[in-house]
């Protein structure tokens, strides 16, 4: 069982992920896949999300669960769960799934393994194996539960791809009702504010390019954007540079900030502490550019240029603008 | 009110041993230090309890026993008080049965059941196991709502006014104590010992509670208590086969990035 996640209404992508994961392994167990959405009007993604690989949607549709809250949310699904009883159940290691599977898992009185990049089903006696990271991600460890039920996990995003739309496949969507009680509450959702100091936050992007110590100053620090705008990227920042309050908090990537994977990751005057590659090191590209060869970041780099930012950075600002300028004029 | 705070004791480098038998790790007595956001727990405790007259604030950590100078270490940081939980068989637990414990010592702490106007912080993660569960779960075996990556926490009366920081913004919430709550390193900045803080830890008691005084049996705690089990630890290839440049006038470095991207299909 998957956990359809909802933000401000609609289905997010990592729902995909997670059902993609899912697909590989009910194959695996020949059992069917079903995937949970919690929320007001959901029911309108149920053809997608059986598209993507489930068997099953289960949609549980009432205006308490409009937005994301702990106790409607974990009461309802482990409801379910106990109705459904799955062998496993995945959600996504994003602030929603850390936060409502824990709660879940401790109500059914099961075990849990956060932030999963591996998922696999041992062939032997066919319990799901949990492969995380742990110690900023210098040590991987493989997790089983071998008794308790459902086996829960919470899984990174973008550690695995979605499977595309299937037009052929098909499925059964099941509209859950429960009685009102069970979405009561004493928790009040007083606020919403959109972040507006990035188009794309950080985890969602494809392109992360993010800026160290090593650009000396706030006013630098707008190379850093400059390229992230060329390249449709989100802005990231190592800990200095948020802690010199050059950008604000959600632009952190590292232990104390937030772990990304994204295709891109661009590193620009960052030297590369422990601290810091534990929130990038598992990004499908890292280049990075520092003028100390001895930089730690060049450790997890597929590309790197060792020079002077302040010379490697415009001048590949300038590249990039020429060559979609040639480009525009050719297609023009 | 009493504020608690779950406190960790975590390795200070990232230079730990794996005991590959259990796939537990290895901790040892040096070079330990309080998790960075208990650190930020710890301090915005501090800071509410000094708004409410005769507010008290309780660190408390399950660990070896060397968990005491993280503990002592809180007090030199303003804790009122400490406790231990500390035994062989706590060993191996994993972050249900970790939740177990707490929540049991925390409700004994309490006389019997939480307090109207207590409130539960603790760091979003530890930087070694790095779960973020054992607030949620604490909260869940404990009946009481949890706002978690929480920045800023307002009281009013006896509710809370949490702001969270989510994916796209923040959000904030509302609910009535008793409470959890997990922060982020953005709540604050920890503070420094004081002169006061520090004579007291070096003298106070920190009482160690173990499995019988909490009512527990060894099916609970431990790695028996613990419903997930690591069965392999490696250490992750992280070698990229990279490619380097030197930067000099000719331009070459930046096109064969340029050519590099391309490659991988980014522009």
């Amino acid at each position: 069982m998957v956990l359809g996640e909802q933000r401000d209404g609609v289905l997010h992508p990592v729902t995909f992920e997670l059902l993609a994961r899912g697909r590989e392994l009910s194959d695996k167990l020949g059992e069917a896949l079903s995937c949970v959405v919690l929320g007001c009007g959901m029911e309108r993604f149920a053809e997608e999300i059986i598209q993507r690989g489930a068997d099953i949607v289960y949609i549980v549709d009432n205006p308490m669960l409009r937005r994301f809250l702990p106790r409607p949310y974990s009461t309802v699904l482990a409801r379910l769960m106990k109705e459904v009883k799955p062998e496993i159940v995945l959600a996504a290691a994003t602030t929603q799934g850390r936060t409502i599977l824990p709660v879940v898992a401790a109500k059914l009185n099961t075990g849990l393994t956060a932030d999963c990049t591996g998922l696999d089903i041992d062939p032997v006696d066919r319990t799901l194996l949990q492969t995380r990271p742990a110690i900023g991600g210098n040590v991987m460890a493989t997790i089983k539960t071998p008794v308790a039920r459902p086996q829960m996990a919470t899984v990174r995003p973008k550690s695995q791809k979605p499977l595309p739309p299937d037009k052929t496949r098909c499925g059964q969507v099941v509209l859950k009702t429960y009685e009102s009680g069970i979405f009561e509450t004493c928790e009040e959702l007083v606020d919403v504010v959109k972040d507006r100091t990035q188009d794309v936050n950080v985890q969602d992007a494809d392109i992360v390019v993010s800026g160290g110590k090593g650009l000396k100053s706030r006013d630098n620090f707008r190379m850093v954007e400059e390229l992230a705008e060329l390249l449709g990227a989100a802005v990231g920042a190592t800990r200095d540079v948020v802690d010199l309050g050059w950008v604000s908090y959600p632009h952190q990537i590292g232990l104390s900030g937030r772990t990304v994977s994204p295709k891109l990751y661009v590193a620009i005057g960052i030297s590369g502490s422990v601290q810091h590659l534990a929130g990038m090191q598992t990004s499908e590209t890292v280049v990075a550019i520092n003028k100390d060869r001895d930089a730690q970041i060049f450790k997890v780099a597929d590309f790197g240029i060792i020079g002077d930012l302040f010379e490697v950075v415009p001048e590949l600002i300038s590249k990039l603008k020429e060559r979609s300028n040639t480009k525009a004029g050719r297609e023009g | 009110m009493r504020i608690y705070v779950l406190l960790k004791q975590v390795p200070g480098t990232s230079d730990v041993k794996m005991d590959e038998e259990t796939g537990t790790m290895v901790r040892t007595e040096h070079k330990n230090v309080i998790n960075p956001l208990d650190e930020n727990a710890l301090a915005e405790a501090i800071r509410l309890r000094d708004t409410i007259p005769q507010a008290k604030v309780t660190a408390i950590s399950m660990g070896p026993l060397h968990a005491q100078k993280a503990l002592r270490e809180a007090i030199a940081l303003g804790a009122d008080d400490a406790v231990l939980l500390s035994h062989k068989h706590f060993g191996g637990s994993d972050t249900l049965a970790t939740g177990k414990a707490l929540a049991q010592a925390l409700v004994n702490l309490a006389g019997g059941s939480l307090g109207p106007d207590d409130l539960i912080l603790c760091g979003e993660r530890a930087t070694d196991g790095e779960t973020g569960q054992v607030g949620p779960m604490v909260s869940a075996i404990l009946d009481v709502p949890v706002v978690t990556y929480v920045r800023k926490i307002v009281l009013e009366g006896r509710h809370i006014v949490a702001e969270r920081v989510v994916e796209e913004g923040t959000e904030v919430v509302r609910l009535p104590l008793p409470a959890v709550i997990t922060v982020v390193k953005d709540i604050n900045q920890p503070g420094f010992p004081t002169l006061a803080g520090k004579l007291k830890a070096k003298t106070c008691d920190i009482p160690v509670l173990i499995p019988d005084d909490l009512g527990l049996s060894r099916d609970d705690i431990g790695l028996s208590g613990s419903p997930t089990r690591v069965v392999k630890i490696f250490r992750p290839k992280l070698s990229r086969d990279t490619v380097i440049h030197q930067q000099d006038t000719s331009g070459v470095a930046v096109d064969a990035l340029l050519d590099f991207l391309e490659e991988r299909g980014v522009i």
